[in-house]
């Protein structure tokens, strides 16, 4: 089977050597720990960070218009990193995520090598990180070792994401969250040198640690603010690019941003191959490998959450994922699985069980899973959680801040009432 | 008006509200619960000034009084937050004054100049405006009124008398003013077309904002054109079925926004009239940070170097009068305008003409054509005539004109003249954008701007007169700005929100017109031609186009292009000068154009008709001459036009064989109940809705159904109907048009009375082994769970709609039996199991069946000369509603139509530069590679607007085709039901084959 795919260009073991590898932003802190762990396993690495205007306009350039907004800013941050003169243009690779799923986004990969066919530099590889066997690269593998580092560093991230943005609206002393975090995000790069890192008593202490630096800036401070949980297809959830800044203009207001984590987001996707065994008998090897991943997954989310309930009852705790996918039952059926599918449901029901009334549903213009996930799920939740106040945003390169800003005042108008 | 708050907000106090809208500010002033002054205005963008300048009106009643203020409004944001004033969400405001006024409404609409906002009051408050693509009412009503050369109140007065209603696309601006053209150049009255531009806006309301919630109860309508307008008022009493005291039109209307920002300042910050006009002067002072660009010119010299090269592309259009000998004439009648030239024997121009056809171009030419004769008399001979553009058909068959060409052949005979060596033309009009490229002296591919895009130059023009300039003013205005705003790529709907969000900022009329003129540009270059560096375009570019007569256009475009261009002075007469050109060529032995008197005697009447022809119900527009001859018009097919074909003169039509094929499951409902199943005593009637999905597995779950024992019941195929039906409960507005209607699929099966209605998820589409996946699109995998949150009328019957794998027997009869025996008592497995084998079995006897059509068309067309046309899409695009006839009129074009689907079986998939891991594109892919290794086929690829995956096929089949040395087409679909636009493309198509020797 398989239809004939376009030749790419391999990333090679001589290529390891000395090309550097650029890696887009999507999660702050938790792709520059992720790339970090590259790093320290022989590849040079460069987190890319910049987020000014022309990004959007190279996008509009180079990739189809319509295609999801973020195609086109992680399109565009990467050619105007390899355009930016900084490196020697024949001695990068770029680095993009893949999932594989019935989404406009596992084309990202080669909607990315068209861009760069189009702007002259086709000859630059591009290297799919996947955990599905999609493409192979002799100079790139992710081993066992290096993915459970990467795993220590979502959950890293994770805590510190939940942790710092339950701080940062009551911080006394303007920038200590954002410092704290800046601090641990050192620490951590400069741990990852040592192989002791690797076990699992440092990493538990160390969420300690960390628990406690975020515990000290709260104090006995009430969290008394009106809580906005955000929801959305992964990428504008996250990025401060994607989203017009969405957690700051949310702070300049008044209110307490609330981020469903992104081991949500891993989990939902192991929880997906068992799924198609349950549903179709299909891929049953995969089924089991799922579900041996997602108990082994779920252990490291609860002892973090546990940890939070019996240490720091202050702090929302993060959500235990079982119970998490478990509430979408009588809204959508497990089995729409693509892109973010009915995890996004779920975390909209899981930030009400919170307590947290209001909820933005962000998402790209015309994304197609969040037609059905999203938008499609509204009415229901809203019908049967009366008090629940959910607003849809859309972004595009042609949307303005205004627009969405306006919408989300409505809806904080409605949430202090 | 008396103001009574029952939170006792207003006692003995003065509060001030304002209301800053994308046109109009409104002030209003609350004294001790009376309201005693309300203005409004205009603020043509001067926010802070205008402002000022009305508080400074009513210093007499402000003067030694402490009071209250808060602002409102989109525009008002960024004022509020410069002076340090109060400032409160537009919707919150309205609620305020709604619940202090008229506690007992349960739903407000509120229209303004470009947002439609609805608030829910009773059975959980729930406020909602409108998304990034609803297009603007009020601004939209106003254009539509400059369309149809009326002013606002002629166009409500005419409304009330309208006689009937046109469909007209209620999605946004843009796409009904697609509509409303060829209604406009067909003859329609203006009264029919003015009530239907309203419908059309209540449609929008209703469908696009309602999402899922019905508007019953008191209904309160707010805003300017809904104050203002009768027609639109009778249209949405009518449409929501309200009663006149349900149906609330308050004298406050327009300034419920303002009462309730004064309402909500009461606990605000006091203040007095120096203090507030000091601060609003003061804010006047500052500009936030916009993003903008450099100028378009470095200084004067440059300005003048620019206007001295571009006046060297002229052509002399002196000689009036004093030419004698043989001429010609073209005649370009376009979407907006009427555009005529007469030449001479040696191409210089004696005669030129532009207008706006003012919604009559046969009047038009007839006075030109009558001006021309009485000009000229005898020193000119009339030797050839030609006409081009929208209404080509209408002209040539009104006046006798020698010839009628496709658009873009005229525009590139034209811009021949001005460089033989021309390799790229862009033409941006009124309302469309075309370019295309020339390659070894033929058109080489042509690109049209998607709906979405439309309505660019005719934008500027609008939105010139709406901040009170001209066109000529406007464009001067913009050569001088030193700070352009970066304002976007979007669709007009997206700058109408980046102007009002410049506008916040504080940026001049200078800076948005040179900024507008930037987006026109970036428009045409990113999202039409979607080039990647000039060099893409070409070497020889002409421009040409009426937007291009705008100096500032042309500028930002040589700048953005970094090139030269050359824009011919006749710029906006192109297509006529063209057709002109084109007459002169092909010199006819003896023109048969209309004599003087016969001009001047020529008797034209319209009326409109519904053909019967079939069950589409075309809504025709009759046009007639002399009282004999006929033009029908609007018609989707030659049945319309009166035309009856015999059987092998029919060409094949896969589209219409599959529809066919769809319809000869129905007759075989009454087959006798098999013996053995337990549904024998009460037959249940299964409902299966005609959308997605559905039009290729429908033969599968028939037979499935039917073997069981059920009696299916099929809702048929779509109809603009039907689509209302279902509108009021669609909860995304930007989904495709084929899932939008699956709510009124269900809503037809629920009035027939089914006991179920079927629909399954399916993740996993049939794996024809074709590419790397065999998915779904994530709408047609899902659409029943968005189907079962959102229509509340599902819950009356049983909506089933299992995850299942249709791949494998013995897997689906596993989980069709826990399914169906959840439903239904007394299923057996065994039963099952036997109609899964033969629903399987008779799914692939359709496609079979489709394949040996496919096969039967290409040898009649080989056989026959004739040329095929690979028609691809989605099997659900075969719908009528869907395709809106573009197959019959393929076919009326003298091509054979296939679908992807019927040619593609024995085609191994191509090499991909993308993912192929969606089994319907998979056959886009395969079709395409069909294509490039047939010389008599072209593909036409159909695109729904809104569906996200042909972002990624319509680039990678272009390219498979480009590389095959083939034509790509590409035709949008959505609600719009005018095929003028397909037609040009497809003449085009036709046009540039038969350059290219096919």
């Amino acid at each position: 089977m398989a239809a004939a795919k376009a030749e790419y260009i391999e990333f090679t073991k001589e290529m390891k050597r000395d090309y550097t590898i650029l890696v887009p932003t999507m999660l702050p802190i938790h792709f520059k720990l992720i790339s970090n762990v590259l790093v320290s396993y022989g590849y040079k690495v460069d987190f890319l960070e910049e987020v000014d205007g022309d990004i959007k306009e190279s996008g509009l350039r180079l990739v189809h218009n319509d295609t999801c907004y973020p195609a086109l800013l992680v399109i565009g941050q990467l050619i105007n990193a390899v355009e930016s003169g900084r490196y020697d243009k024949h001695k990068i690779a770029l680095l993009i995520t893949q999932t594989g799923g019935g989404c406009r986004a596992s084309n990202y990969i080669y909607l990315l090598r068209k861009a760069l066919k189009k702007a002259g530099y086709g000859y630059i590889p591009v290297i799919s990180l996947n955990f599905g066997g999609l493409e192979k690269h002799s100079g790139f593998k992710i081993t066992v070792p290096m993915l459970y580092r990467m795993l220590y560093c979502a959950f890293y991230g994770d805590l510190m994401m939940l942790m710092a943005n339950q701080c940062r609206p009551y911080e006394k002393e303007k920038g200590i969250t954002d410092r704290t975090v800046k601090k641990w995000v050192d620490i951590l790069l400069e741990e990852s040198s040592h192989a002791s890192t690797m076990r699992y008593s440092h990493v538990k202490k160390n969420y300690r640690l960390i628990a406690d630096d975020f515990a000290k800036i709260l104090g006995d401070t009430k969290r008394d603010k009106v809580k906005v949980g955000i929801v959305g297809e992964i990428y504008v959830k996250f990025s401060p690019l994607g989203n017009n800044n969405l957690e700051s203009f949310l702070l300049k207001e008044g209110v307490e941003p609330v981020v469903p984590g992104f081991v949500d987001f891993c989990l939902y996707c192991v929880y997906n191959g068992l799924v198609d065994y349950d549903l179709y008998r299909i891929r049953p090897f995969k089924a089991f490998g799922s579900k041996f991943l997602y108990k082994f997954l779920l252990g490291k989310l609860r002892y973090i959450r546990t940890m939070m309930q019996e240490h720091y009852p202050q702090f929302m705790p993060m959500a235990d994922f079982d119970e998490t996918q478990r509430r979408v039952e009588g809204y959508i059926g497990r089995g729409a699985k693509m892109g973010e599918g009915w995890l996004l449901t779920a975390e909209m029901l899981e930030l009400i069980s919170e307590g947290v009334n209001n909820i933005i549903c962000t998402q790209p213009f015309g994304c197609l899973p969040n037609h059905i996930a999203g938008k499609g799920m509204m009415k229901p939740i809203k019908e049967r959680n009366p008090g629940v106040n959910i607003v849809a945003i859309d972004y595009d390169p042609g949307a303005t801040a205004i627009n969405q800003e306006n919408r989300i005042k409505l809806m904080l108008s409605n949430a202090s009432r | 008006m008396i103001i009574k708050d029952n939170k006792n907000r207003t006692s003995g106090k003065l509060l001030m509200g304002i209301d800053i809208g994308s046109t109009t500010a409104k002030i209003v002033l609350i004294d001790d619960g009376r309201m005693v002054y309300s203005r409004y205005e205009r603020h043509f963008s001067q926010v802070r000034q205008k402002t000022l300048e009305m508080i400074e009106a009513i210093r007499d009643m402000l003067m030694g009084r402490s009071f209250t203020v808060a602002v409102s409004g989109s525009a008002g944001l960024g004022m509020a937050n410069a002076a340090s004033l109060l400032f409160v969400q537009e919707v919150y405001a309205t609620a305020e004054s709604v619940r202090t006024l008229q506690p007992d409404t349960d739903a407000v609409i509120e229209l303004g100049g470009e947002d439609a906002k609805i608030i829910f009051f009773s059975g959980g408050l729930d406020e909602r405006m409108n998304g990034s693509c609803a297009g603007g009412t009020g601004a939209f009503i106003d254009q539509m009124a400059t369309l149809l050369n009326l002013s606002n109140t002629e166009m409500d007065d005419l409304s009330l008398t309208h006689k009937q209603l046109y469909p007209i696309a209620s999605r946004c601006g843009v796409f009904a003013k697609t509509d409303i053209q060829p209604l406009i150049n067909q003859g329609a009255t203006k009264a029919d077309i003015a009530a239907s531009i309203y419908q059309a806006v209540v449609n929008q309301t209703v469908g696009g904002l309602a999402q899922g919630r019905r508007i019953a109860g008191k209904v309160m309508f707010l805003g300017g054109p809904l104050y203002y307008c009768k027609g639109l008022r009778e249209r949405f009493k009518e449409t929501l079925k309200l009663s006149d005291e349900n149906a609330i039109f308050p004298e406050y209307g327009l300034y419920a926004v303002a009462i309730g920002a004064a309402l909500y300042s009461a606990d605000g910050e006091t203040l007095n009239y120096e203090l507030l006009t000091d601060r609003l002067r003061e804010s006047m002072k500052q500009r936030d940070t916009v993003s903008t660009l450099p100028p378009l010119f470095k200084d004067k010299n440059e300005y003048q170097a620019f206007i001295t090269r571009h006046s060297k592309n002229s052509v002399k259009t002196e000689y009036a009068g004093a030419y004698t000998g043989d001429a010609y004439i073209g005649i370009d009648c376009g979407s907006t305008t009427t555009k005529l030239t007469v030449i001479t024997d040696n191409c210089d121009i004696i005669y030129t003409y532009y207008s706006s056809n003012k919604g009559n171009p046969v009047a038009i030419v007839r006075e030109q054509l009558t001006k021309i004769y009485e000009l000229f008399g005898d020193s000119i001979t009339v030797r050839g005539c030609a006409v081009t553009g929208y209404g080509e058909e209408l002209i040539q068959k009104a006046f006798h004109i020698d010839f009628g060409l496709v658009e873009t052949m005229a525009h590139y005979t034209a811009a021949k003249h001005f460089d033989p060596e021309v390799d790229f033309i862009l033409d941006i009009g009124g309302q469309d954008i075309k370019c295309f490229k020339i390659r070894n002296n033929s058109i080489d591919s042509i690109m049209l701007n998607e709906a979405c895009s439309s309505g660019c130059g005719s934008f500027i023009e609008t939105f010139a007169k709406s901040m009170g300039y001209t066109v000529e003013e406007f464009a001067r205005e913009g050569l001088y700005s030193k700070a352009p705003v970066d304002l976007g790529t979007r669709c007009t709907v997206f700058m109408n929100s980046s102007v009002k969000q410049a506008q916040k900022d504080g940026a001049s009329v200078r800076d948005i017109s040179a900024g507008l003129s930037l987006s026109v540009v970036k428009n045409a270059l990113y999202k039409v031609i979607r080039a990647a560096s000039p060099d893409e375009l070409g070497q020889r570019i002409v421009v040409q186009g009426g937007t291009f007569m705008n100096d500032a256009v042309l500028r930002c475009f040589e700048k953005e292009v970094g090139r030269e261009v050359v824009r011919p002075n006749i710029a906006g007469l192109m297509g006529a000068f063209g057709a002109a050109l084109y007459a002169r060529e092909h010199k006819p032995a003896c023109s048969t154009i209309l004599s003087l008197q016969e001009v001047k005697e020529l008797r034209h009447e319209s009326r409109s008709a519904v053909c019967k022809g079939c069950t589409n119900n075309c809504r025709l527009t009759v046009n007639i001459f002399n009282g004999d001859e006929k033009l029908i018009s609007g018609n989707q097919c030659e049945k319309g036009a009166g035309i009856r074909l015999s059987d092998d003169e029919q060409l094949p039509n896969l589209y219409e064989y599959k529809r066919k094929l769809i319809e000869s499951y129905d007759a075989s409902d009454n087959s006798p109940l098999p013996n053995d199943t337990a549904l024998k005593k009460t037959r249940q009637r299964i409902g299966i809705p005609m959308a997605l999905g559905m039009y290729e597995l429908y033969p599968l779950w028939h037979t499935l159904f039917t073997s069981l024992g059920f009696e299916v019941v099929r809702s048929g195929f779509s109809t603009r109907a039907l689509y209302q039906k279902g509108q009021f409960s669609i909860p995304s507005d930007t989904v495709c048009y084929p899932a939008k209607l699956m709510h009124g699929h269900i809503e037809t099966l629920l009035e027939q009375g089914v006991d179920a209605i079927f629909y399954p998820c399916l993740t996993y589409n049939i794996n024809e082994d074709k590419g790397d996946n065999f998915y779904n699109c994530p709408v047609v995998a899902y659409y029943s769970e968005l189907l079962q949150g959102n229509m509340d009328s599902l819950h009356k019957t049983k909506f089933i709609c299992p995850y299942l794998n249709i791949n494998k027997e013995k897997e689906l009869a596993r989980e069709l039996t826990l399914v169906l025996q959840k439903y239904f008592g007394g299923i057996t497995k065994a039963a099952v199991t036997r109609a899964v084998k033969e629903a399987i079995a008779a799914y692939r006897k359709h496609m079979q069946l489709i394949y040996a059509e496919g096969e039967r068309a290409v040898r009649f067309a080989r056989e026959k000369g004739k040329r095929i046309m690979i028609l691809a899409g989605r099997p659900y695009h075969i719908d009528p509603e869907i395709c809106h006839g573009i197959d019959k009129l393929a076919t009326s074009l003298d091509f054979v139509v296939v679908s992807e689907d019927s040619v593609t079986a024995d085609v191994t998939p191509p090499t991909l530069g993308v993912l192929n891991q969606w089994t319907y594109h998979s056959r886009l892919y395969a079709a395409a590679k069909y294509a490039c290794e047939h010389d008599d086929t072209q593909l036409v690829q159909l695109v729904s607007f809104g569906c996200g995956v042909d972002a990624v096929t319509t680039d990678e089949v272009r390219v498979i085709l480009e590389n095959g040395g083939k034509l790509y087409t590409q035709i949008k679909i959505d609600e719009i039901t005018n095929l003028g636009a397909v037609r040009i493309r497809l003449r085009s198509l036709i046009g540039a084959l038969k350059e290219r020797g096919q």
